[in-house]
């Protein structure tokens, strides 16, 4: 019976609550009981009790969440994957989650994250590495990477991520799910706790590309606790396209080549797939982004230098670690942040600090800034000749633990075929695409700000064609070999 | 390059105190990565307004009507060293600026 349900997607999970032929008690209990095992370590918390069941005609259906840690839910641990929140019970829930749980989608459990979301293999998170379902010696990607092995190990229905610089699509190519990053704005960001507040942005990580069309559909709006917040131009529809006809697909040369530091096994799985939507009626087409090669640095000042600005808040003062003993208020200061932060964020705040420090300020930031600028105009020129840009989502797949942990450079270049469209604000989504060498390839399609429909309906018909199947990760799931 | 008199100005600033050998790989580390960052300040960027929001939306504020927020004693809840007055802290002394 149990593996019957599990092979339901969240979105067929929810019909058959509808329609009375499944208990949403026995669907949670069955998701509660997997995640509580744990055998990846994608947990920081998971839910003791029953749901309270879902209001009657919630769209939802009572079909549970797991949510990464880094948003806040009342009462309930909220660490954002760091030893400085070691213990954290906020006294309120992020907006995102609230409206999740008043649509019918209760909390299943929270999900391990590098810390402050800041890294791109989990690696980074005081609570130790997520494993990846499709094999335990590699990593899931990060930085929502227990969300990610979550879903693809059948641990939970479907789950929240955050993207700041892909950090829902790079996880969810690396272990063969769907991750949506929409267009900045289109999720409230209040109860989330914050790494780069011009670039966070809420997803759904989810099995296939239905699933994360009606996650989203109940995750945006304008919210009046987030400034930034605003209504989307249409509902979020689910998507029905079974072709591609007339759709123009454009691949930019800077982010596809082999000289970009793409993997030879990703780019053969990548061009497969772009056989599969040349057939379904796309027209694949070069495209150009000329300063695409450039968005990484820009992103490693503009993040690092919000980050360290929204960390000053870690204090020792209001909440989470203190380190005091006999010293003074500045040395506690330092002295809990020293003890409370990992190693790759205290180099995020340093990097962040010295790029916003006087007498850099305009070289650093400045430049990154005006960067930034020449990138979305990049995109906005090359969305005047194709519909979308695809890429490979990484350039690579899953790699090694330990593989590239003490070397933050390479680590960082995981994030070059991702980090252009965060900078620019538009939405990416990451579909799998193939296998190489037995491990999963995502393929990323980007669109134009508010396009969403669109793109999920593009998805969805080369997902239909490309019949990824991801489960064989499910046994990754199971009992510890 | 970023010396180690650098390193310890930035940590003084970010109030992290980095030990002699952390500050020692910071150093390094933090000029690997500038090393790699430089390339973008070489690029031609004469009259291009900088991006600090891709969001153009401006006075987003949200009616004035007064609501409920946190109560003293759920806002003083996971505090270290609540007091009746409030957060309770260390004596600013002699290291304060």
């Amino acid at each position: 019976m149990s593996q019957h349900l599990l092979e339901l997607s969240a979105a067929q999970a929810v019909a058959a609550i509808r329609a009375g032929e499944l208990d949403a008690a026995e669907l949670f209990e069955l998701y509660r009981s997997r995640a509580a095992a744990d055998p990846l370590n994608a947990f920081t918390w998971v839910a003791e009790d029953a749901a309270v069941a879902a209001p009657a005609g919630a769209p939802l259906a009572g079909v549970p969440a797991a949510v990464k840690d880094l948003f806040c839910t009342e009462g309930v641990p909220s660490q954002s994957g760091s030893r400085i929140l070691e213990g954290y019970r906020p006294p309120y829930t992020a907006t995102v989650v609230a409206k999740l749980a008043k649509a019918g989608a209760p909390l299943l459990a929270k999900t391990n994250q590098d810390e402050f979301a800041m890294g791109s293999s989990n690696e980074n998170s005081a609570y130790g590495p997520v494993l990846n379902p499709w094999d335990r010696a590699r990593v899931p990607g990060g930085s929502s990477g227990g969300s990610a092995a979550a879903v693809a190990a059948g641990l939970a229905p479907w789950a929240l991520g955050t993207d700041t610089g892909g950090s829902i699509r790079q996880p969810a190519a690396f272990c063969g799910i769907v991750g949506l990053k929409p267009t900045y704005g289109a999720c409230s960001r209040y109860g989330m706790i914050a790494f780069a507040s011009s670039l966070d942005q809420a997803g759904p990580l989810t099995r296939d590309v239905t699933d994360a069309a009606l996650l989203l559909r109940h995750m945006v709006g304008r919210d009046q606790n987030d400034s930034t917040s605003l209504e989307l131009p249409e509902e979020i529809r689910l998507p029905s396209r079974g072709d591609l006809k007339g759709v123009r697909l454009g691949v930019p040369q800077e982010l596809t080549g082999t000289a970009g530091g793409i993997d030879p096994g990703v780019l053969a799985s990548f061009e497969a797939a772009l056989a599969q939507a040349q057939a379904l009626g796309a027209s694949v087409e070069p495209c150009t982004l000329p300063h695409a090669p450039h968005a990484l640095s820009a992103y490693y000042i503009i993040a690092p230098a919000e980050a360290s600005a929204n960390l000053a808040r870690f204090d020792g003062v209001r909440y989470g670690l203190r380190v005091a003993g006999d010293s003074d208020l500045d040395t506690m200061y330092s002295r809990t942040r020293a003890q409370g932060f990992g190693a790759e964020v205290k180099r995020r705040i340093m990097l962040g600090t010295y790029a916003l420090s006087s007498g850099y300020y305009d070289a650093y930031y400045g430049t990154a800034q005006r960067v930034r600028t020449r990138i979305s105009q990049d995109f906005q020129s090359a969305f005047a000749e194709v519909d979308f840009i695809v890429t490979p989502t990484a350039p690579t797949t899953a790699f090694e633990l330990g593989a590239k942990s003490h070397d933050p450079l390479a680590m960082y270049l995981n994030d070059v075929c991702t980090v252009p469209m965060s900078l620019a604000g538009i939405p990416a989504i990451s579909i799998p695409c193939g296998l190489s060498d037995g491990l999963p390839v995502g393929l990323q399609l980007a669109g134009p700000a508010f396009s969403e429909n669109a793109l999920l309906d593009a998805a969805y018909a080369l997902e239909q064609a490309l019949a990824f199947d991801g489960r064989s990760a499910w046994a990754g799931g199971g009992a510890p070999a | 390059m970023l010396e180690r008199q650098q390193v310890d100005h930035v940590a003084r600033l970010a109030r992290l105190e980095l030990s002699d050998s952390e500050a020692d790989t910071m150093a390094v580390e933090l000029s690997k990565i500038l090393d790699h960052i430089e390339a973008i300040r070489a690029l031609d960027l004469e009259g291009v307004q900088p991006t600090s929001h891709v969001v153009d939306l401006v006075n987003a504020l949200r009616a004035d009507v007064p609501q409920r927020s946190l109560t003293p004693q759920q806002a003083l809840a996971q505090a270290p060293e609540p007091t009746d007055a409030g957060f309770g802290v260390p004596s600013p002394g002699q290291g304060a600026e």
